[in-house]
């Protein structure tokens, strides 16, 4: 393989980077209220409001329905709006996130229903707002699931951002789609999505490794006093 | 002090409702422990609920120490919560946090300062026998430890009163125990109110003052431990009583029976029986059991020789105890 190809994938996997985990993050940022939201506002929640709770949860459902690539191209003006380009890495964080926060809304909505709701109940019982009941009980609580599932979702979003390349997205997905896919260039098709391979190989291990060592029930691996 | 008056809870499912609380009129004074008994299902935990509103009654009025609590707004009534202490039979504790940080919890969201939060944890953790695991995790900690740490939180706050749900349902005969006497010692010490509910007659008997006999929804009687153990009224409370596992199976020869209903446990009425006998007694089964220094249940000794039955007639009459001779034909 060339120098020039080298260069070329190395310049990929940085912009990859870029786009999954500012995207990553940016539906961390609204997927976590979202899911917050979800859960707190359904039946018998903390601050149930069945209205609420089903307009948003049609919201995400819709947003989650739409297949990506569509989602892509129906957002091009929206994304011109925000960025002022449709090409390029910048621009596909825009439908990334779009696509990924409500994922990540449900990712959170689960996480939280794993907490035991003895123990919010003795939070109400020992008279703690709804406020302090979702970030000092529930989000805690859930914390292990929550990176879990940040784990998953940048798996997604990865999957997702290689998608993009074939609408002028930057990345790893731009150049299989470029080179192995339009050039006939099955090599650098097989080396892209062999790193892409590798990266999602190290983030799921790494999170799942990260949870188990957060995750205070598991007690086996520390000596109790 | 709590008073309920005329509290009522019903629930709705898609089939039917139930009524968990019916009409529950009555007063639990300062400084007593007061247990709820019944069995699965007839609204105790409901009940106790009703106390800190976590179940708010469809009717009727809650007030604690003279607050009306369902008059109040969320924020008020978050206040008064933080005078209700409560634990459960799952202990409930946060488990991503340590020990001295499930303590400091209720003080934490109380405003109180990091340091004199951590100051009064260790004293409350010293009081519930755990001062050397305040690091520990719950999942590090035994059943008993836990209901340990659960009351050190539940007082942090400096609660009047204390609520136990089934608190040491999960817990095995001798933690059980120790629990209950560390219950019994911070109402001594520290003068809490404690309302108990409870499946278990031992936990009544052992450190409640008075108690009420759920059924239903509905209290079928109430009133000194003593009182409602000697002599119960209601038939969920004879079936409570008396449906004890360890009830002497009746003997497979003619026997007599022996009847104690509250003679002074003190005294040593076989002994004195033998004696007045002149004979050697068998005893073929009993079951009895001191209640508040007075002794319950029953006595089955094998028919002695007509004279010496005579003589034990003769003894228990004078002594006013009950007695039946059951004849069993081989």
């Amino acid at each position: 393989m060339t120098g020039i190809l080298q260069n070329l994938l190395w310049t990929g996997i940085k912009e990859t980077f870029y786009m999954v985990i500012v995207s990553t993050v940016v539906s961390y940022l609204l997927g976590i209220p979202i899911g917050v939201m979800l859960y707190v506002t359904d039946k018998g929640g903390i601050l149930e409001n069945r209205l609420l709770n089903i307009v948003t949860g049609f919201i995400v459902n819709v947003t989650r329905s739409v297949p990506f690539l569509i989602l892509l191209v129906a957002l091009l003006p929206f994304t011109r709006f925000l960025v002022g380009t449709t090409i390029g890495s910048t621009a596909t964080i825009v439908p990334l996130v779009v696509a990924a926060a409500p994922f990540v809304a449900r990712m959170v909505e689960s996480s939280l229903k794993e907490v035991d709701i003895g123990v919010i109940e003795a939070a109400k019982a020992m008279g703690s707002s709804p406020f302090q009941i979702i970030y000092k009980v529930l989000l805690p609580e859930a914390k292990p699931s929550l990176v879990v599932g940040a784990a998953i979702a940048f798996a997604t979003i990865l999957s997702y951002s290689a998608m993009a390349g074939f609408v002028g997205g930057g990345g790893l997905g731009a150049i299989a789609v470029n080179y192995g896919y339009y050039r006939y260039q099955t090599d650098v098709m097989l080396v892209t999505v062999l790193i892409l391979v590798v990266i999602v190989q190290v983030f799921q291990e790494a999170g799942m490794y990260l949870a188990n060592r957060l995750d205070k029930r598991k007690t086996d691996r520390r000596t109790s006093k | 002090m709590i008073k309920f008056e005329h509290v009522t809870k019903t629930f709705v499912t898609k089939e039917n409702e139930v009524t968990a609380v019916n009409d529950v009129s009555l007063e639990i004074d300062d400084g007593e422990i007061f247990g709820f008994i019944g069995f699965s299902g007839a609204g105790k935990s409901t009940l106790v609920r009703c106390i800190n509103l976590l179940e708010r009654p469809d009717s009727g009025s809650v007030y604690v120490d003279g607050t009306n609590l369902m008059e109040l707004k969320d924020r008020e009534l978050r206040m008064e919560r933080k005078k209700i202490g409560m634990i459960f039979q799952q202990f409930n504790l946060l488990s991503q946090r340590n020990i001295i940080q499930n303590v400091c919890y209720p003080l934490e969201i109380s405003g109180t300062g990091k340091k004199e939060a951590v100051t009064k944890a260790r004293e409350l953790l010293a009081l519930v026998g755990l001062s050397d695991k305040e690091t520990s995790y719950p999942s590090q900690l035994s059943g008993g430890q836990k209901q340990r740490v659960a009351i050190a939180r539940a007082l942090a706050t400096n609660p009047s009163i204390l609520l136990c749900d089934e608190a040491t349902s999960a817990l095995d005969p001798v933690t059980t125990e120790a629990i209950l006497t560390l219950l019994k010692e911070i109402n001594t010490k520290l003068g809490v109110t404690i309302v108990i509910i409870t499946h278990e007659m031992k936990v009544v008997e052992k450190i409640c003052d008075r108690v009420a006999i759920l059924s239903e929804g509905v209290i079928e009687e109430i009133g000194s431990v003593k009182e409602v153990f000697e002599n119960p009224k209601s038939a969920t409370g004879k079936s409570l009583v008396m449906s004890r596992d360890d009830k002497a199976d009746e003997p497979g020869q003619s026997y007599v029976r022996i009847v104690f209903q509250g003679e002074s446990s003190s005294k040593p009425v076989f002994s004195e029986l033998v004696l007045a006998s002149g004979e050697r007694l068998n005893i073929l089964g009993a079951n009895t059991r001191d209640i508040g220094g007075n002794a319950y249940g029953q006595l089955f000794i094998e028919k002695p020789s007509d004279a010496a039955l005579e003589k034990v007639r003769n003894y228990l009459e004078t002594r006013g105890i009950r007695y039946e001779e059951v004849e069993v034909k081989e």
